[in-house]
């Protein structure tokens, strides 16, 4: 441990955020900015019969309108992953237009958008726009979208599958597996589909230059060069050094900004059309129709166990929705980052996972804080407790069964899964011991059993989870579909007085970079934090990255910039041996200067980076300067994991389920900054517990999303929540130089079985089984009642 | 329609459209950026600012309706390069992540603390009962709220 | 979310407003705290082209104990009720129901007038309002008149307000004994079903909200009871149960029997 590393250094960029100072893309304004308001579908499926515009053209302040039936209207979004089918058909990829031409597939999808001096005049213009519709049956559901009748979302493939993958063990051995095993558990459900909701609604800004023919786009997202790739490359064949994308302070994301949308790109067309720069901010209503969604699968599921409870074979069927076109990342999210999770921490020695993935009249789905890892969670820490109950086993008891032991990854090797990925290090048993300690399971066993005799549900819920962050090497995921590498760029520029600029492709909306990144840096070079800044977020300051998602940031990123102050040092060495005339071999370099060993003979950093910039006593060939960038690709993804322990009460009367404590236990490696992991956990769970307890994007049958709004979707506010309490051992990860693992999504990925463990237990001697999500009261007394 | 109000301490007159809602006025014409816009309908909280000392949802006020109030946003609660004790408690306990609803939080604290000087956790959960966080899952939020109070108190 | 454009007229005094209100008829609606009018206004669901602000009108905004009542007015936030004393001690049935209303930020702009005005079929005040047997005094062209809480409510967002008519105040009893439990509907925090009891010796009144589209009198349940608490499985008599997302009928229709029976035994 450093001066940094390892300490809770409170956030550099809390002074802005708490002053109101923040930059978020919507509190930009450009000289001779216009406005953009959307006319969008009331409808999930129709044909668009004629779009009339005339009188909104009239209107005071327009500039102008565009329809699907102009320019932009030859452009789509693409999808940056390939998942064929398990016959080998190519995925089918449709056609994402950027303003629906004749035929509308989701609710909320653009038919027109008006460009107006004013939000105000553009708002009021938008509704001057007819659009006449015929409108045509939809299909929501991922499992009824397979149905042979099911209305098609695309019509050329003749049904909505989008793929049929699979994974693991061939069927026939795992079916032989169950029909032979002792016992068989098994499980139907929808791991129902929730709406990210960052607080900062999306926003963009487009401008494009005449005179030096060059686009700038503001935007709230997650990885500002991926879009500027997308958009240059693969939508408007625009040149890629005549774009600047920038990506300033970003509310939240969750995975819902990770995505190239199509107003982004639409915008930046305009922005050219118009000679002026356009701004659309979406507003909460167009959130819920138009981010992407998360979750969404139809899962039956069957896991075997013999007479001891040990797992024998674990067989999978889901129907994972994609909604009406293929989001950036979403053909991975069910497979790549799901089917491959399904190994979890046991040892379960047949596993066989297939997926439907079928085009639904909704918006798309993609990756949400988890993305495939809290599904593949959800259901083995489920079911794994479903079985228990049925074996009349205690649920910690079939987990210590059946857990892989522990393997640090260097003295023992990493551990091969069934599901294609290698395991880095890992101790479960450890979290799980560590867990129960915290709560103090038997005395809670003792004190359920007494309220229960005084009529109180009281439950308890355990979740052993592991996830796989930092998703890499690109060789690998390129052999898997992927259309982009997933290393990371972290380039080191000290200038001449020894401060230190540091550029990362990754990027910052809430996770703290800023601070985390100063503090390793400063510890490996030696110098106050002070002397160092972290730049991200802008194409033309950063020479390239992949942003930030799936927990890589530090991992992957992280390591990126290691690599780069590594050769700052390597280099500042033989300038230091030069200027104290002594051998390379014989210095050493600790607090931020060079001492010739035994001596105390020193050069300083600073004197050191001074000397490079003003290279007159100088070693001979030797190039000026001290600025080294680097490409970290990692060898392998890395695996954190954790137990998760809920513990509820649930009112008798009316099924309402009181949150009384969540224990969070987690392993993600080295730590840097305590204070920032406890934040990210506390977050993340949170946000496990409100899809768990609260949170269900609910379409009709017609495709009408009856929960637009916060009247109607109900996400956790703070008196639904307790404190959430945390503690982690640390098992770093073997393959990266910080030994971290990443712990953005671990909070999300745990929590929701422990909740829905806990209120299964609370009502066991009832005689239930298992809850649909979210286990709202009314699903819950309805429980009660059968 | 013209209106005159005080915000963050000085006075202001402004010729503006009725339906220019009052988040809308800090925002665009202000160009107070600090409150934010979440929901536009009351929702979550991030517009909270202050109306003569009390907390409310700039989004779902008119500006005219503000004529003649004293406002307070975010911008106003330091006093210079000293920040205001919630302020510090935020940052002291990691009350905030992506910034985007922390005014609100940092607003609707003030509020909550005048009412009550010594609120109990369950009190400060019920207070914030208006204020969406996707961040924090509210831990820290609570917490920086029971240090500013002990902190306000002392 | 910006509201189609309108007219902001702010009324100084009542015979004005309702001057004004009789001059543009459904073109017009009154502006309290605005909180159940502006989000719609800005969702484009309603569409006044005149808006006639009330709320700087002298004496509208007092909270007064006359003879044996407490007497609210229409312009009084609902944080200005939560923090009277008055009310507090001689009408805590109020208290506790402006308690559950919205969050701070909201009881701070939300009236009592507003909220009666808008007849949300899931808002607290009605129900305690029927309970207690309050008074809706109101203004209109023919001058001042005023509504028997149990003529008031009269469908979903209607109310016997004429067209003219603006709620001055509300006038209650004074409440010994009486108590209101909500059960929150998990995203808006509207009641699901609220129940509002007063209870005076052997005999009772129930007001419930939520649980139609009209909140009610339970008067089979105020028939039943006499001191036992089974009267609350009659909640539901004679009633027509909504049904959403988030309470089906039956759901709905148990939990109104549940808070029914909570209220009369609290």
């Amino acid at each position: 441990m450093g001066n940094f590393i390892g300490k809770s250094v409170k956030r550099r960029e809390d002074a802005r955020f708490l002053r109101g100072a923040g930059r978020y893309t919507d509190d930009i304004k450009l000289p001779k900015m216009t406005q953009a308001a959307f006319v969008r579908s009331p409808y999930a499926h129709a044909k668009v019969l004629n779009i009339d515009i005339s009188e909104a053209q009239k209107a005071d302040g327009v500039v102008a309108i565009y329809t699907g039936q102009d320019g932009c209207g030859a452009y789509g979004v693409p999808c940056g992953w390939q998942v064929n089918f398990k016959n080998g058909d190519t995925m089918r990829e449709p056609v994402h237009p950027l303003l629906a031409k004749d035929k509308i597939r989701h609710l909320g999808e653009a038919v027109a958008i008006v460009v107006a001096e004013t939000l105000e005049l553009a708002r009021d213009a938008a509704e001057l726009v007819e659009v006449d519709y015929e409108e045509l049956p939809a299909v929501t559901d991922p499992k009824k979208a397979m149905e042979p009748s099911a209305p098609l979302v695309h019509e050329e493939w003749g049904d909505n599958a989008a793929f049929d993958w699979c994974i693991g063990n061939d069927r026939t051995e795992v079916e032989a597996a169950l029909a032979s095993a002792h016992h068989v558990t098994e499980m139907e459900y929808r791991n129902h589909r929730v709406a990210p909701n960052a607080m900062e609604p999306r926003s963009y800004i487009a401008d494009y230059d005449i005179n030096a023919g060059k686009w700038t786009l503001y935007t709230s997202t997650q990885n500002p060069h991926l879009i500027r790739l997308l958009l240059c490359a693969f939508v408007l064949g625009i040149p890629e050094h005549k774009v600047r994308v920038v990506s300033y302070d970003v509310g939240g994301g969750f995975g819902s900004k990770i995505y190239h949308y199509t107003e982004e790109a639409l915008l930046t067309w305009i922005s050219k059309e118009i000679g002026r720069p356009v701004k659309w901010t979406s507003d909460r209503s167009e959130a819920f129709l138009t981010d992407a969604h998360g979750r969404d699968h139809v899962v039956h599921s069957k896991m075997g166990f013999d007479k001891d409870g040990k797992i024998v074979a674990h067989l999978t069927d889901e129907y994972c929705a994609m909604g009406a076109y293929l989001s950036t990342f979403a053909p991975a999210v069910p497979t790549y980052l799901h089917g491959t999770l399904f190994q979890g921490v046991y040892t379960t020695p047949l596993i066989h996972l297939n997926v439907v993935a079928p085009f639904t009249h909704t918006v798309v789905v993609d990756a949400y804080r988890g993305a495939g890892r809290p599904e593949a969670t959800y259901l083995l820490e489920r079911i794994i407790s479903k079985a228990a109950k049925e074996m009349k086993m205690d649920p910690a008891d079939i987990r210590f069964k059946n857990f892989i032991p522990p393997f640090d990854g260097i003295d023992e090797p990493g551990y091969q899964t069934q599901v294609a990925l290698q395991y880095d290090s890992g101790n479960y048993e450890g979290v799980l011991k560590r867990g129960l300690e915290m709560l103090g399971y038997e005395d809670f066993r003792k004190e359920q059993t007494k309220a229960r005799k005084n009529g109180k549900l009281l439950g308890v819920g355990i979740s052993t989870y592991i996830e796989g962050c930092g998703i890499a090497p690109s060789a690998v995921v390129g052999s898997l579909g992927a259309r982009a590498g997933l290393f990371e760029v972290g380039h080191v520029r000290v200038q001449p007085t020894g401060k230190v600029q540091v550029f990362t492709g990754t990027h910052s909306h809430g996770q703290g970079h800023e601070t985390v990144f100063a503090q390793f840096v400063a510890d490996k070079l030696g110098i106050p934090m002070d002397d160092i800044e972290i730049e991200h977020g802008d194409t033309d300051q950063v020479a390239f990255g992949m942003g930030t998602y799936g927990s890589r940031s530090l991992a992957v990123g992280g390591s990126a910039i290691i690599k780069s102050v590594e050769k700052v040092l390597e280099k500042g060495a033989k300038i230091a041996a030069h200027k104290l005339e002594a051998a390379e071999k014989d210095l050493e370099y600790a607090e931020g200067k060079w001492t010739v060993k035994g001596t105390d003979k020193s050069i300083s950093f600073g004197d050191v980076s001074l000397t490079a910039y003003v290279p007159h006593d100088y070693p001979e060939g030797l190039e000026p300067g001290l600025d080294f960038s680097s490409f970290y690709d990692p060898s392998n993804f890395t695996y954190p994991f954790g137990t998760h322990i809920a513990v509820v009460e649930v009112d008798k009367d009316t099924g309402k389920v009181d949150l009384q404590r969540f224990i969070a236990c987690d392993d993600v490696g080295n730590v840097m900054n305590p204070m920032i992991v406890d934040g990210q956990i506390q977050g993340g769970v949170v946000q496990g517990v409100g899809q768990a307890l609260l949170e269900e994007v609910v379409y009709d049958d017609s495709g009408q999303m009856i929960t637009g709004s916060y009247m109607d979707y109900a996400m956790p506010r703070a008196d639904d929540v307790p404190m959430i309490e945390t503690d982690r051992t640390v098992t770093p990860c073997p393959h990266n130089p910080l030994g971290v693992k990443g712990a953005g999504e671990a909070g999300a990925i745990g929590s929701t079985p422990a909740v829905v463990n806990a209120v299964v237990d609370a009502l066991s001697h009832l005689g239930v089984t298992d809850i649909q999500m979210p286990v709202t009261p009314q699903r819950v007394w309805k429980a009660m009642q059968n | 329609m013209q209106i005159s109000l005080t915000i963050n301490g000085k006075s202001h007159s402004n010729d503006i459209e009725p339906r220019m809602s009052l988040v809308h006025y800090l925002r665009e014409v202000m160009d107070l950026t600090g409150t934010h816009v979440g929901c536009d309908t009351s929702g979550c909280g991030a517009c909270t600012i202050t109306l003569d000392g009390n907390a409310v949802k700039s989004c779902t006020l008119l500006a005219v309706q503000a004529d003649g109030c004293e406002i307070m946003t975010i911008e106003g609660m330091a006093n210079g390069e000293q920040m205001h004790p919630i302020q510090e408690a935020f940052k002291e306990n990691h009350g905030l992540q992506c910034g985007f609803c922390t005014p609100g939080m940092v607003m609707t604290a003030v509020d909550i603390l005048k009412s009550n000087p010594n609120p109990t956790e369950e009190e400060i959960r019920h207070g914030l009962e208006g204020n969406f966080c996707r961040c924090t899952g509210y831990h820290n939020i609570v917490k920086s709220i029971q240090q500013a109070a002990e902190q306000l108190n002392s | 979310m910006i509201p189609s454009k309108f007219d902001y007229i702010k009324a100084s005094s009542i015979s004005e407003a309702v001057k004004l209100l009789g001059k543009h008829g459904y073109d017009a609606k009154i502006l309290s705290g605005g909180h159940s009018l502006i989000p719609a206004m800005k969702l484009r669901l309603n569409r006044p082209l005149v808006l006639i602000d009330i709320s700087g009108i002298s004496g509208m905004n007092t909270i007064t104990e006359q003879g044996g009542e407490i007497i609210i007015g229409a312009n009084c936030t609902h944080s200005q009720v939560l923090k009277s004393d008055l009310v507090k001690n001689k009408l805590n049935i109020v208290t506790q129901t402006v308690k559950c209303i919205g969050d701070i930020q909201v009881r701070n702009r939300g009236t009592i007038g507003g909220s009666l005005a808008h007849a949300d079929p899931s808002s607290d005040y009605p129900a305690t309002i029927l309970a207690c047997e309050a008074i809706i005094e109101v203004e209109g062209k023919n001058g001042s008149r005023t509504i028997d809480a149990i003529d008031f409510f009269q469908g979903i967002f209607t109310t016997s307000l004429a067209e003219d008519e603006i709620i001055t105040a509300v006038r209650f009893p004074k409440v010994i004994n009486g108590n209101y439990q909500k059960f929150f509907q998990s995203a808006s925090r509207f009641a699901v079903v609220g129940v509002a009891v007063v209870k005076d010796g052997d005999s009772v009144k129930v007001g419930v909200t939520g649980v139609s589209d009209t909140p009610y009198r339970a008067i089979a349940v105020e028939d039943a009871y006499s001191g036992n608490s089974d009267a609350g499985s009659h909640a539901i008599d004679n009633i027509e149960v909504m049904s959403d997302h988030f309470a089906d009928v039956e759901y709905r229709s148990h939990l109104a029997k549940v808070y029914v029976k909570k209220a009369l035994e609290a």
